[in-house]
């Protein structure tokens, strides 16, 4: 049976056919939808963790328990879940464990675009890298047998042209006969103190030479003789772009990265003339290549940076690529918030305030665009509270007051909360707005610890913020309706006045939520043509569904508002002085 | 089977359905035995940006993204969007596009027009251009909301790939209660 499987789908097609029995990960693109096709495998218990760390953690307690275990991340969460991954390397696992990690090459949706492979070596784990949809289930099959064969953890890299990728899949029937999960107790395996520890090292070490050994001789890593004159040593989706670019080059594809097979490497440079790598981002194998005193160019001209194509490629072999037509500058269309947007009210206010924002990660960081104009850092997930309650430290009692942070429901309880832990604990004196619309909206809507839902669709406790940021030890904790921009504006200001902590929570959920009865769509809202005076109050929101139409015949343009896209949020409505903008019944 | 290999590009506004529509084209190929692959960008996209999506067919694919300046087809959810896009076609290549105009955030808050004459600079560069009221049309075959069925059937007329295969690719990727409008919607814009 064929079906053509984005390569996200088909790991999850991978991990089913593999009898896996716990699935965990945060979402983050382009990694989000391997869970979320998971969850249609109802053998697989598979939920949403607060962050990648517990994710990893909860896969390896069933790993523990001996179930085959996943857990799934783009490349920035294996930052967040670096602690248990390296100690992992030393334990090893009970059932087969596999960490899926999902690169962004050119940053389509990220805030850098580190290499994930480094990691493998980093944390002297094996890493398989799939070229197609069809590999990302064979090899997520094959991971899961050489974690157990080799008792170690498994990264399984992808990319976003793989992940998001779609390329047809023979399917396979699960496997049968695994053991059944129960408790063993080996403390000397598992307990990774310093005794323990230093004993379960030098394993790790024999490990990854007897995987580099497999490599050699394993069909994931195969060569392909063609033309002599040029031979590349590639993996991934690079392979791809070489085989469309250097139809006739012999090649060297990698399905396992790391550890390299370094025999089969050498074999394959001995029967070329002149050798290639041709790899994304950082130089990993060829600087591996070049160690072992193998001449090979690779860097020198391909980038380092953003993602490959082919026409990437045939610039750096200097083949010419096809005659391109050409258009002249267009006004361009980059992502915005939705109409009716929650978050929209509190970032025109925050710039009406002139506040200084530090920003986080998810559909918020949008603010940043103009006409918005109201974000001014943004590092990782959970820093805008962190970074807010180090930049008073250095400011002037006035300037301290202009410090906001703003992070979404989701990030606040990824990282955010321990963020806030210090804020409260050293009494730094800025403010939070945690800007809570029910759902994880930026990765495509999914369930969160407060949106009382878990991904399998079971209704669960959710997280009360009110009470957790009373707890963690703020004293002001404030909830304020976002569509409501007198108050919005008014809670802003006294406490970014207090010279205290204090958080501001919002309350009104994302337009996007599926979920019936979360998010109710307002009455539509329309221009009265008459009593617009066309001063462009409105256009200061930056939403979708207003319009400005200049006038034909020199005079004054009008705004307009597309009743198609309106949500009826009446943000608009309020801003506007001459009562022009009205409900539609 | 030569090894020809067939590249469509898909592009508009997040929103818009290029998804589905990219799904139901691969599908297609897929019944007809060829080789498929597909590729786009989620993510911020999804909110109002720019979307390319990339399908290519044949014996054989390698790259999941068409190389620049190597599309066949380049079939057009909106008119700016698809005026962009004329450097990812070859020379003599095709374009299907609707017409439709979704202003970008700079045409909103008035500080740039609209590029005027769309149309007329597309077929003075692609002289093999159907442009078409895809909304219009869709009202006719019973739906407004088919207009992308519209265009995937004026599409499928420059592709040589059965009727069946169609057939069964919409049937297998449109909910049922849709799927009598969409095959209406569908049939018309093959006509054209």
């Amino acid at each position: 049976m064929k079906e053509i499987l984005s390569g996200n789908e088909a790991i999850a097609r991978g991990a089913f056919e593999a009898g896996v029995k716990v699935a965990s990960a945060y979402p983050g693109t382009p990694s989000t939808e391997i869970l979320e096709n998971i969850v249609n495998y109802k053998e697989i218990d598979s939920s949403w963790a607060p962050n990648e760390k517990v994710a990893l953690e909860v896969a390896i307690g069933a790993s523990f328990g001996g179930g085959r275990a996943i857990a799934c991340m783009k490349h920035v969460g294996v930052n967040v879940a670096a602690d248990p991954l390296f100690t992992l390397s030393y334990t090893g696992v009970g059932g087969g464990l596999v960490l899926v990690v999902a690169d962004d090459p050119e940053m389509h949706s990220s805030q850098d675009e580190q290499d994930s492979r480094n990691y493998a070596r980093f944390a002297k784990v094996p890493m398989l890298e799939p070229a197609d949809s069809q590999e990302c289930k064979d090899f997520t099959r094959l991971a899961f047998e050489l974690s157990e064969q080799f008792d170690t953890p498994v990264m399984l890299r992808s990319c976003t042209r793989i992940s998001h990728g779609k390329s047809i899949v023979a399917l396979g029937e699960p496997v049968t006969g695994l053991p059944t999960p129960k408790l063993v107790k080996n403390p000397a395996k598992l307990v990774m103190l310093p005794g323990n520890a230093r004993v379960r090292h030098p394993l790790v070490e024999e490990r990854t030479v007897k995987l580099g050994e497999y490599g050699s001789s394993a069909p994931i890593n195969r060569i392909e003789m063609r033309d002599t004159s040029i031979g590349v040593i590639t993996a991934g989706v690079s392979y791809h772009y070489v085989r469309e670019v250097l139809p006739q080059a012999s090649v060297l594809k990698l399905g396992m990265v790391y550890p390299l097979p370094m025999e089969l490497i050498w074999e394959f440079a001995a029967k070329v003339k002149t050798l290639y790598v041709v790899e994304e981002l950082d130089p990993f194998i060829e600087e591996q290549v070049k160690a072992a005193g193998i001449a090979v160019t690779g860097k020198e001209i391909i980038s380092r940076c953003g993602e490959l194509t082919p026409g990437r490629l045939r610039k750096a072999f200097g083949i010419p690529g096809a005659a391109q037509a050409t258009v002249e500058k267009l006004p361009g269309r980059p992502p915005n918030m939705c109409p009716g947007c929650p978050h929209r009210g509190v970032f025109f206010s925050l710039n009406q305030l002139k506040a200084y924002v530090t920003g986080d990660i998810g559909c918020y960081t949008l603010g940043f665009m103009p006409p918005l104009n109201a974000m001014d850092t943004c590092v990782c997930m959970g820093a805008s509270i962190s970074n807010a309650s180090g930049i008073v430290r250095v400011l002037s009692d006035d300037e301290k007051k202009k410090v906001v942070a703003v992070i979404g429901d989701s990030t606040f309880l990824h990282t955010g909360v321990n963020s806030l832990m210090e804020m409260a604990y050293n009494r730094a004196p800025a403010t939070v707005v945690i800007l809570d619309n029910r759902i994880t909206a930026m990765t495509g809507r999914q369930d969160n610890p407060a949106s009382g839902w878990t991904l399998m669709d079971d209704q669960t406790t959710g997280v009360d913020l009110v009470q957790l940021c009373t707890a963690l030890g703020i004293r002001n904790v404030r909830v304020v309706d976002p569509l409501d921009l007198a108050q919005t504006r008014a809670v802003l200001q006294e406490e970014m006045n207090r010279p205290e902590p204090s958080v501001i929570i919002t309350n009104r959920p994302c337009v996007l939520v599926k979920r019936d009865g979360v998010f109710q769509k307002g009455l539509v809202l329309s221009v009265d043509q008459d009593h617009c005076t066309g001063c462009k109050a409105c256009l200061k929101l930056g939403c979708p569904a207003i319009e400005w139409q200049p006038a034909p015949d020199g005079k004054k343009g009008k705004a307009f508002i597309d009743p198609q896209l309106c949500n009826g949020c009446d943000v608009c409505r309020q801003l506007c002085k001459f009562d022009a903008i009205g409900r539609v019944q | 089977m030569s090894d020809a290999i067939t590249n469509i590009l898909l592009v508009g506004v997040g929103g818009q359905g290029i998804l589905l529509a990219s799904e139901i084209l691969s599908e297609a190929f897929m019944l007809a035995g060829f080789d498929v692959k597909k590729s786009e960008i989620h993510g911020m996209s999804q909110r109002g940006g720019s979307v390319v999506s990339h399908v290519r067919y044949g014996r054989e694919v390698h790259s999941p993204i068409v190389p620049e300046g190597e599309g066949d087809i380049l079939f057009g959810f909106e008119i700016l969007e698809t005026y962009r896009s004329l450097p990812l076609l070859r020379k003599g290549g095709t374009v299907v596009a609707n017409d439709l105009r979704i202003s970008p955030p700079a045409v909103l808050l008035g500080q740039e027009p609209y590029p005027e004459d769309l149309p007329e600079k597309i077929r003075a560069q692609f002289p093999d251009f159907l442009l078409m009221d895809g909304q219009k049309l869709a009202a006719d075959a019973g739906n407004i909301r088919a207009a992308n069925t519209v265009l995937l059937g004026a599409v499928s007329k420059r592709l040589d790939i059965a009727d069946e295969c169609w057939q069964k690719a919409l049937e297998k990727m449109v909910p049922s209660k849709a799927l009598d409008v969409n095959l209406k919607a569908f049939q018309l814009g093959r006509s054209l």
